[in-house]
């Protein structure tokens, strides 16, 4: 597994560049398995609470993509929120959420311009990216096999993808 | 003067050094490893697909076709099995094909080095020995046994070799195999679109595909190569790279048939051969195997050993190596980049196997000895090229007593007049000796380089359970010296000191190659003969294990072994833990069905006590007592 240490004090969103994504969903597999007790993916999927990804791999225009939370700036999940649960990282600019207020009313899920907010109805809680805690990197872009996935700054993103066009 | 002797490790380190890539490179560059096909849960067997199933139950929980995690999981490791199934028949297959034109009198280079085996095994098949030659008999012979791989309504001839309880077992169940080659074909038919969906039938299919193997296809190959080659009989050898040699012309053979290295090892002895590798500066032909192939000219001729399958690059990184001859099996395509770092020849041999980058000079069995001959010379040629400054050959090498078969272990058990498996039995009903476990299988990089195999046997031999080995895992634990008579006074239990004290035996005794397993299948049919410890395999306390499995051959060892009525505990878990009827099935509900069953752990010091207790539970239900000496539990990492 990659050791590669990412800062996780500035504006990180986790991006995915569609022309290197297979749809193996082996990121989808990696999350689960980071938000286990186990943590190791034979034991994850036999644990009681069944852990949850919090991404999902999609098909759009015949091209695949791994949908993330984005972090917006402007976060309309955060703007609909009615407990408090969904909230800004004043620093770090991450949306952050707080698992203890969300009362499971799919706003936040409905709002989302990326669908990457899945209500998890065993729980009744919303499930989102919550940029891995338990780790200095993220799950899913350590695991990506052919690195389409990438986490830094949107500059920082439209640089590598610059880089490879040249 | 002599350049002074590196580690192996210190190998590994030069490789890295120089850039110069190995199997553990490429394992990491793997990692990770996509999660669908670890847990099985990949289907690609139509083109309605390919579809994965979510293990985490949110996304889908049924292919296109419906076919469910039990089912997917269920077809990919019957088809593994078969394939392994297939390796090992198709090796039996050549060796009875060779047979046959030896008696044709269209193979000279062979000779029958066993007619005991010979006319036993002939009268096994109800073929006409009195007044016959061997070559009349050898005519018949290969003739029967390559008709039990196309039967079509009858069992192979060797299936009347197993207890009775574990051929009533297999009837009732429907499993025996009609044939050698039909279950693997039925096998690769009913695990199409459409075809069987239940799990459990599924398995019952695969465990017929492997008794197929086990009972037949590895034991045509096992008692033919006897028959061809010789009866193996106990012989003191070396192993590990420091077996090749600054000065001589070092030949490596590589891969699993022993009819091609059995006459390289012939051609290398060859005056001819010797006087042109001296007018070449050398002192001498080193031959030194490496993977199974190793274990067959090892125990029959006492070649030493280069060493096992994560060993064949290094072998080639020594550069002191000028050629690698290969057949089929455990060859690594990764061997062409190394050797293109060195001036070592690559050589395959065999027309079911060509790689890319190799020179390929075809063996044909009727004119065996001039093809080896040919190989040889491309080897001798080749001493002049080899680069003095990159040779770095470890000082690694290590003593080991191999060729223990089913057939001699009663003369060293039981004396030379008094061949019998009674001492063994008297052994284990009196508690001297705990019970008996089978080592076996692959190495991987899975795991750090082979310790597995040590650490279990180490464990084993510790609390007096005789161990017995094939294949690559043999070499591993000869490596760290336990197939020496020495070996029982530094690690085994005290029952296990005194039974190897009495007769001078090694606590782990080599059996061969991965065909070999057949031999333990024998060995523990003799066992149940000579009475007292049960009436079938799965009542024996007994056990096998393979710590680093990594080769479908090894699903299809296992199986047999399970089917057989005993215990499996593999390191690494199938590509079927996506499924938990399937796992429950492999784990629990088999052992109702045949009275074996599979573990799965990837400690191999747990691995050992899994064994223990299981033989345990064998010992106290035919009502044995107590094991006569205690021994400490290692702790587990």
């Amino acid at each position: 597994m990659s050791k590669v240490k990412v800062k996780k004090d500035k504006d990180i969103t986790i991006y995915c560049d569609v022309t290197k994504c297979v749809a193996c969903r082996t990121c989808e597999l990696a999350c689960a398995v980071e938000h286990s007790k186990s943590k190791d993916l034979a034991n994850s999927i036999i644990e009681k609470d069944t852990p949850r990804k919090r991404l999902t791999v999609s098909a759009i225009n015949g091209k695949s993509i791994s949908v993330h939370c984005q972090h917006c700036k402007e976060a309309p999940c955060v703007t609909a929120c009615m407990s408090g649960a969904l909230s800004k990282d004043e620093k770090t600019g991450a949306t952050l959420q707080d698992n203890e207020k969300c009362v499971g009313c799919w706003m936040c899920v409905m709002t989302c311009p990326f669908g990457a907010i899945v209500g998890d109805s065993a729980k009744h809680i919303a499930v989102k990216c919550d940029l891995c805690p338990d780790r200095d990197d993220y799950a899913c872009v350590a695991t990506c096999p052919t690195g389409a996935l990438f986490a830094g700054t949107k500059k920082e993103f439209e640089k590598k993808l610059t880089k490879k066009k040249k | 003067m002599a350049k002074e002797k590196i580690s192996a490790e210190k190998l590994h380190e030069i490789c890295y050094s120089c850039g110069i890539e190995t199997i553990w490179q490429r394992y990491d560059a793997q990692d990770p490893h996509c999660g669908f096909g670890t847990l099985g849960l990949c289907c690609k067997n139509c083109n309605l697909g390919p579809c994965r199933i979510d293990p985490f139950g949110e996304g889908p929980q049924v292919g296109t076709c419906g076919a469910n995690a039990d089912t997917i999981s269920a077809r990919n490791l019957a088809r593994h099995a078969a394939a392994g199934s297939a390796c090992h028949s198709d090796h039996g297959r050549e060796i009875a094909r060779t047979l046959l034109l030896f008696g044709q009198g269209k193979a000279p280079s062979y000779a029958i080095k066993s007619e005991e085996k010979l006319k036993k095994v002939a009268g096994e098949y109800g073929i006409k020995i009195e007044g016959r030659k061997n070559e009349e008999i050898a005519v018949d012979l290969g003739n029967a046994m390559l008709a039990d791989f196309g039967k079509q309504n009858e069992a192979p001839v060797f299936f009347k070799r197993a207890p009775k309880k574990q051929q009533k077992i297999w009837k009732n169940l429907k499993i025996v195999p009609q044939g050698i080659d039909r279950p693997i074909v039925e096998m690769m038919s009913r695990t199409n679109i459409g075809v069987d969906a239940d799990y459990k039938n599924i398995m019952l299919g695969t465990m017929k595909t492997s008794l197929a193997d086990g009972w037949a296809g590895s034991m045509i190959a096992t008692e033919a190569s006897d028959i061809l080659f010789g009866a193996p009989q106990a012989i003191r050898s070396q192993v590990n790279l420091g077996v090749l040699k600054d000065d001589e012309v070092n030949i490596i053979i590589h891969g699993h048939v022993p009819l091609l290295s059995d006459v390289i090892v012939t051609a290398t002895r060859d005056e001819e051969m010797l006087k042109l590798a001296k007018s070449k500066g050398a002192k001498g032909i080193t031959i030194a195997g490496i993977c199974c192939t190793a274990n067959e000219i090892l125990m029959r001729r006492g070649v030493p050993v280069a060493g096992s399958f994560l060993q064949q690059e290094l072998a080639i990184a020594t550069g002191a190596v000028e050629a690698m001859v290969v057949d089929l099996q455990c060859i690594l395509p990764g061997l062409t980049t190394v050797a293109s770092y060195f001036h070592t020849k690559l050589i395959s041999t065999h027309p079911k196997a060509k790689f890319p980058g190799m020179e390929h000079i075809e063996f044909e069995e009727e004119k065996a000895l001039e093809v080896a001959k040919e190989i040889v010379t491309k080897a001798i040629e080749n001493y002049p090229k080899r680069d003095k400054k990159k040779v770095n050959i470890p000082k690694e090498k290590m003593e080991l007593i191999a060729g223990f078969t089913a057939e001699n272990i009663f003369y060293y058990l039981g004396g030379k007049y008094r061949g019998t498996y009674r001492p063994l039995n008297d052994a284990i009903i009196s508690g001297r000796i705990r019970g008996v476990a089978g080592v076996v299988g692959c190495d991987n990089p899975k795991i750090q380089s082979s310790k597995a195999h040590m650490q279990m046997v180490k464990e084993l031999i510790k609390h007096d359970v005789l161990v017995v080995q094939t294949g690559c895992s043999a070499l591993a634990c000869a490596r760290e010296g336990l197939l020496v008579p020495e070996a029982a006074g530094k690690f085994a239990g005290k029952g296990i000191q005194e039974v190897c004290e009495a007769v001078g035996i090694p606590p782990v005794l080599h059996l061969g190659s991965c065909v070999d397993n057949s031999r333990i299948l024998i060995a523990c049919t003799n066992m149940v003969k000579e009475g007292g410890i049960g009436e079938g395999i799965d009542e024996l306390p007994v056990a096998g294990a393979a710590p680093e499995w990594m080769s479908e051959k090894a699903i299809a060892i296992g199986w047999y072994f399970v089917a057989s009525g005993a215990l499996v505990v593999f390191g690494n878990e199938f590509p079927v833990s996506g499924s938990k009827n399937m796992m429950k099935y492999v784990t629990e509900d088999v052992e109702k069905v045949t009275g074996g069953k599979w573990a799965f752990e990837k400690d191999p010091i747990k691995g050992a006590h899994i064994i223990i207790k299981h033989i345990d539970k064998k010992r106290k239900a035919l009502k044995l007592g107590d094991v006569m000496y205690k021994s400490e539990t290692t702790k587990a990492k």
